[in-house]
């Protein structure tokens, strides 16, 4: 009587609880109340959080934003690949990044220091924007066009990488962000 | 001594005084072989998927290595794990309960069902247009019969549910045990109540996408699909969590005669996860466009954290109610002698407790801080990601189920585990194995690696770049790790097909493994400073301070991070 595999003593739920428990209960419990205020406090004094903004669109209105935004602002072709155009939005302005089958286009250049409102989403399936060296990873899902204001604190070459599977040609999918001073 | 009543003949086991209803055992020990293989497939695929990833091997092309990877998933996340579970259901209802089995035709129906759902899954993706992983989102397609196998499979694991739930009630009605359901069937019954809730989200998300892809519902909505789809695939995880935990409760009484420090703290532990462990869904959805922070720190901190408040709970009880066996039983010196004189040796002790060790150090606390809302920004879709889950899902839960199938196969197959030196090896070489692999590609996901990706080196792509020397070291020494997790799974395959088929029968005058009432030995006075289980609480400190630092570390990363607002 009283294994696990077997019924209970028949007080088992007016039995006096062992200290071991409560004082572990007592230290694991109020770590959870803490992480639990620190995540809504860190939307406060941190610097790093998710955007609430996303609209809903369509892939198609959505990629026509992308090309008037890459039209307005371009400012050269790649070094790198000269198929794809290098775009300089001023600091402040909207940014459209689309990811597709299987690129993110277009490339842009930042500037240090200052903030820039970006837009992502895709034009087919479901892709994964993640930033790296720096390691910042957001979902882009076609049909929804998230912002998030980036402000970049290093100057560089980033790159995209998509880490959302997006068919055969998914570890072929990359972008890049330039920032300079 | 067999046992024949009016509605079905039992047999009293020898080894353990249960009484075990015959029909019950045929559908254990159906649902269970049929584990064992799907674990061999889906290792097997898993072992592809680890020298493809390992950079120096790079062994598949690229599209066989998104079909292994879809067919690892699906088939050691869900197949081999599901079908265990039913083998534990109906061995608790009725062997624990001494009760026949509810409807055995439909238990019957269960299996068949499972297996042509699985077999039809796993066709389509070996025929190649179905490469769209475990989590299939919306748009990308695969063919129709990818989806309903998987349905025909969750239908088949809901009767199963249905069968245990039966089964609880002839019980009660014939009376076949006394007072409260023991804690072991009281874990099952939560995981049940977690299995509907998750086989209902698969089923509402499931069926219109098998309508979409007949072509007879124009489009689903990608972030609709997201949100139920998780609440269907993580919502599954959170049953193998209940389960796995039910076992460690159930071996540490079955190998030490250990009771529950408390039953009360243990079945509230348990409450909580049928009240918050569904919100943990949201983890998958933290980096999505289009829902509200609010929403996400609700229920990513599943309420307040509640439901890995009862994780930490059960993570101090099953070892803290070990220790008490042991300290009862003369192992009272020092913090550790308890420790120290467990059975190592023995694999049903070993799984269970490098189980409880992973699950905890390595699958908990990275999950605590990677659910976290920001936290998740610097992780999401690396393959830190599988990393975790392989400390959760193959550290914990299978490495688990391994420890019970070492216990049961005596038991039900009345065979002796052959091979002994190598089946008490064989849960370290698992149990290390996972966690080299876990750890190590962890590491890399912290400098980046992305998950599901068939070539980190992006060779002849033009925007490509290099991974800093640390992260390509981490993918190779955790792919090694994989490697060795794969032949711990193998050699376990091994030794239960093996026992099975050539073990040696149980001697007749075997020692019953059930441990003798621990507190025959008349030690009343225990443990130290007032504490029983003072080795336990340290041990758990120790998780502790781990989680803490672990926690802070993170969010001094992110601090360093580009400003995201």
């Amino acid at each position: 009587m009283g294994y696990s595999f077997t019924a209970p003593a028949k007080n088992w739920a007016t039995e006096p609880i062992e200290r071991t428990e409560i004082l572990w209960i007592v230290i694991a419990g109020s770590w959870c109340l803490f992480m639990f205020c620190w995540m809504i406090a860190w939307h406060w004094i941190g610097n790093q959080n998710m955007a609430n903004e996303a609209y809903k669109t369509t892939p198609e209105a959505y990629a026509k934003k992308v090309e008037e935004f890459t039209a307005k602002y371009t400012v050269r072709q790649d070094k790198s690949d000269p198929s794809l155009p290098v775009v300089a939005p001023p600091p402040g302005s909207d940014v459209y990044l689309a990811a597709s089958r299987w690129q993110w286009r277009p490339i842009v250049e930042f500037q240090k220091g200052k903030s820039y409102r970006v837009h992502i989403s895709s034009l087919d399936w479901d892709h994964g924007f993640s930033l790296q060296p720096e390691n910042i990873n957001f979902t882009a899902y076609p049909g929804y066009d998230a912002v998030v204001t980036m402000t970049p604190n290093k100057t560089g070459t980033f790159g995209i990488v998509c880490n959302e599977y997006c068919g055969i040609g998914h570890h072929t999918m990359l972008g890049r962000i330039y920032v300079k001073e | 001594m067999a046992i024949t009543t009016a509605q079905s003949p039992f047999r009293t086991d020898p080894l353990t005084g249960l009484r075990i209803d015959l029909t019950a055992q045929a559908l254990v020990k159906v649902n269970a072989v049929l584990a064992v293989v799907f674990l061999l497939v889906g290792g097997t695929a898993g072992l592809l998927v680890a020298l493809t990833r390992w950079p120096a091997v790079h062994l598949l092309p690229a599209d066989l290595f998104y079909m292994a990877l879809t067919a690892h998933g699906i088939v050691a996340l869900m197949v081999w794990i599901i079908f265990f579970e039913i083998a534990v259901l109906y061995f608790v209802a009725s062997t624990l309960l001494s009760c026949r089995l509810a409807a055995p035709k439909l238990a019957w129906t269960q299996v068949v069902l499972m297996v042509v759902g699985a077999a039809m899954t796993f066709v389509a993706i070996l025929q190649g247009d179905s490469s769209v992983m475990m989590t299939s989102y919306v748009p990308m397609n695969a063919a129709p019969h990818f989806y309903l196998g998987l349905i025909l499979f969750a239908v088949g694991a809901l009767i199963g549910c249905g069968v245990f739930w039966g089964t609880l009630v002839i019980a009660a009605e014939e009376k076949t045990y006394e007072g409260t359901l023991p804690l072991t069937v009281y874990g099952c019954v939560i995981a049940t109540i977690i299995a509907v809730f998750t086989i209902a989200s698969g089923a509402i998300i499931l069926i219109p996408t098998f309508l979409w892809s007949l072509g007879l519902i124009k489009s689903i909505d990608p972030m609709m699909y997201r949100v139920i789809w998780w609440a269907f695939g993580h919502s599954s995880q959170q049953i193998n969590v209940t389960a796995h935990i039910t076992i460690w409760y159930t071996v540490a009484g079955l190998a030490f005669g250990a009771k529950p420090m408390s039953e009360k703290v243990s079945r509230t532990a348990f409450l909580l996860y049928i009240c918050f462990l569904q919100f943990g869904s949201v983890h998958h959805l933290l980096s999505d466009p289009g829902l509200s922070s609010a929403w996400k720190i609700f229920n990513t901190s599943y309420m307040m954290y509640l439901a890995v408040l009862a994780s930490l709970i059960h993570g101090l009880t099953v070892p803290g109610s070990i220790e008490v066996a042991q300290r009862r039983s003369g192992l009272n010196n020092g913090l550790f002698e308890w420790l120290r004189k467990c059975p190592w040796g023995n694999p049903v002790f070993s799984s269970t407790i490098l189980s409880i060790i992973i699950f905890g150090f390595i699958g908990g606390v990275t999950g605590v801080v990677m659910s976290v809302e920001q936290v998740n920004m610097i992780i999401h879709n690396t393959i830190y990601v599988p990393g975790h889950f392989h400390g959760t899902v193959a550290g914990g839960t299978t490495l688990a189920f391994m420890g019970l199938t070492y216990y049961l196969i005596p038991v039900l197959f009345q065979r002796q585990v052959i091979m002994k030196p190598l089946a008490a090896l064989q849960p370290w070489l698992f149990g290390i194995g996972t966690s080299i692999f876990a750890i190590a590609i962890m590491g890399a996901g912290t400098l980046g690696v992305p998950r599901r990706h068939w070539d980190v080196t992006f060779a002849g792509q033009a925007l490509g770049f290099e991974w800093p020397g640390m992260a390509q070291m981490m993918l190779a020494i955790g792919e090694i790790g994989g490697v060795i997790a794969v032949l711990g799974g193998a050699l376990f395959c091994v030794i239960v097909v093996g026992s099975i088929l050539i073990g040696e029968p149980v001697p007749a005058n075997a020692k019953n493994i059930v441990a003798p009432p621990a507190d025959a030995g008349g030690h009343k006075e225990i443990g130290m400073g007032g504490f029983e289980a003072p080795g336990t609480f340290i041990l758990a400190m120790v998780l502790f301070v781990t989680l803490v630092l672990y926690y802070f570390v993170n969010f001094k990363y992110l601090a360093t991070l580009w400003t995201l607002t």
